[in-house]
């Protein structure tokens, strides 16, 4: 079943939407150009995964000698974040950061003109 | 031009906030799991004290100190009279209800943390909460002893004449100014009996030892009273071992049980339990490995050390069993067995009792309980609430009120 989101020109850079659909709620990102559907609710606790913070992954900088040298982020790797209790998916996959093994239910995102749709 | 928003479509915002709204989805979990038909209590659940300081200040007995605490906090600044402590709860910002619950509205004529505290409360299916502050939980590492016996009695003061008074479902066990023992039983006799006390509070961080004969008469009066003594965790990252860490995941995950690990090894091979066999010990916020731990290493060197505690007349692991353990944070390894063992080396179908702490980064909801594989339904109901309802002496009847799932609208 196709649910109409919005217009594409109405998402702001990484601005994203909640659906509610018969499978549950969606949440729908667009970053980067492109679109990413997710079930919202977190696997940790059953939060709503897709209402949190936006945030690029945390990387530690090990140098050559493989001393510390600080930390920064990794903007190639943007995660988005459950508020309840910080559990963080990869924007691009849904792959749960926490636990690589563990995946956000993924829907379809159907673009048509300036529509943007998902599939649920 | 703009489209309009359909009805099943919604923006997420950023510059509002409602206790019950971030929560429907517990008052989603809270409905197919049928929570009103069974007492939930929760017995560890916050509040933000520092936001009320203005009127907890007010209730300070030393004309001095009131004067310090009140010009510290108008002015801000770059000092204030209860410091504060290194921490990153949080996570950067990630756990948005921090830094968005400013943003709360309510109304009405009761104190706004009754108004805030009922809704989360509501949402997540609790009938009576246990509130406890937050920036004080680190109170006792403070350097000045009369400081935080000031702010001890105007918190107690401020919070039963506010709070419990106005409020059936919100109960407490106060602070107790544990580095002054005299100030200590002085709050026991003048508070004891005030209305949602349901027993007494002492933060994990500090330097006394409980076995000092000095508190002696205090357990004895709480165990003639009938009124349990609690530990409430927490981490003092000042600590010389625990500065060793150098991140929050790791001062947080050592230092939330490291406190309670000592006052408890002590509380044990002192006798106490055999001295005060009637007062109820509940440990709060160290989650529940620690116990399964630390009951086996210290029932191994008893076999061997009996003459290091004469007074037990059983192993440690046995008095520890029949003390009390809030669940959160609960640990939830892999293999459901392995908490299954856990829950069985804690005799937790009458002595864990659950806990959210809520608003706090790491709460839980009722489900880490409810939803566990190896319970029954009757020993789901008795940690979720009947066995803090005997403790606390509650009313067995469901109060609460879960609002309307988003699904279910």
């Amino acid at each position: 079943m196709e649910i109409f989101v919005a217009k594409k020109s109405e998402f702001k850079a990484s601005d994203r939407r909640i659906v509610q659909s018969e499978r549950g709620e969606i949440g729908v990102f667009h970053h980067e150009g492109g679109f990413y559907a997710y079930s919202n609710t977190c696997l940790h606790s059953g939060g709503p995964a897709c209402e949190g913070v936006l945030m690029p992954k945390v990387v530690d900088i090990i140098a050559e000698d493989r001393t510390y040298q600080g930390q920064e982020f990794d903007e190639s790797e943007m995660h988005f974040v459950c508020p309840w209790h910080g559990w963080e998916y990869d924007i691009k996959t849904g792959q749960s950061i926490g636990d690589r093994r563990q995946f956000l239910r993924k829907f379809e995102v159907v673009e048509r003109g300036d529509d943007v749709f998902v599939i649920a | 031009m703009k489209a309009k928003t359909p009805d099943n479509v919604r923006e997420v915002r950023f510059d509002e906030f409602s206790s019950s709204d971030s929560l429907i989805k517990a008052a989603e979990q809270a409905h197919k799991r049928n929570y009103k038909d069974f007492l939930i209590v929760d017995v560890d659940s916050h509040h933000y004290e520092s936001e009320s300081y203005g009127e907890i200040f007010k209730f300070i007995d030393n004309p001095v100190i009131r004067r310090q605490a009140l010009e510290s906090a108008s002015r801000g600044g770059r000092s204030s009279m209860l410091g504060g402590s290194v921490g990153y709860q949080d996570i950067g910002g990630r756990i948005t209800r921090h830094w968005l619950r400013r943003h709360e509205k309510t109304e009405g004529p009761e104190h706004r943390d009754i108004t805030t505290t009922l809704r989360w409360m509501d949402a997540m299916g609790v009938d009576y909460a246990c509130l406890f502050p937050t920036p004080m939980l680190f109170l006792g590492t403070h350097p000045q002893v009369e400081i935080e016996v000031a702010m001890a009695r105007a918190y107690n003061r401020w919070l039963c004449d506010t709070i419990l008074e106005h409020e059936p479902r919100i109960i407490s066990m106060l602070y107790l100014p544990f580095n002054d023992p005299e100030a200590t039983y002085q709050m026991v006799k003048d508070f004891g009996h005030r209305k949602g006390v349901k027993g007494f509070m002492v933060t994990a961080p500090r330097y006394k030892p409980v076995h000092d004969n000095a508190y002696m008469k205090t357990y004895r009066l709480l165990e003639e009273m009938g009124l349990p003594i609690s530990f409430h965790a927490a981490y003092n990252w000042n600590d010389q071992s625990l500065q060793l860490t150098n991140r929050f995941i790791g001062v947080h995950a050592l230092g939330f049980m490291w406190f309670n690990m000592v006052h408890m090894t002590n509380w044990v091979v002192n006798g106490l339990p055999e001295r005060f066999p009637k007062l109820k010990v509940m440990w709060i916020e160290s989650g529940l490995t620690w116990a399964y731990s630390l009951m086996q290493r210290l029932d191994h060197s008893y076999k061997m050390r009996t003459s290091d505690c004469p007074a037990l007349k059983r192993k440690p692991s046995e008095y520890m069993r029949e003390m009390y353990f809030s669940s959160q944070p609960m640990e939830m390894p892999d293999d459901p067995s392995i908490l299954e063992a856990t829950f069985k080396m804690i005799n937790a179908e009458t002595q864990l009792v659950w806990s959210s702490d809520y608003p706090h980064w790491d709460f839980d909801l009722p489900g880490v309980i409810y939803d566990l594989p190896f319970l029954n339904e009757q020993s789901k109901r008795n940690i979720l609430g009947g066995n803090a309802a005997k403790l606390f002496n509650l009313d067995p009847k469901p109060v609460k009120n879960i609002p309307t799932a988003r699904s279910l609208k």
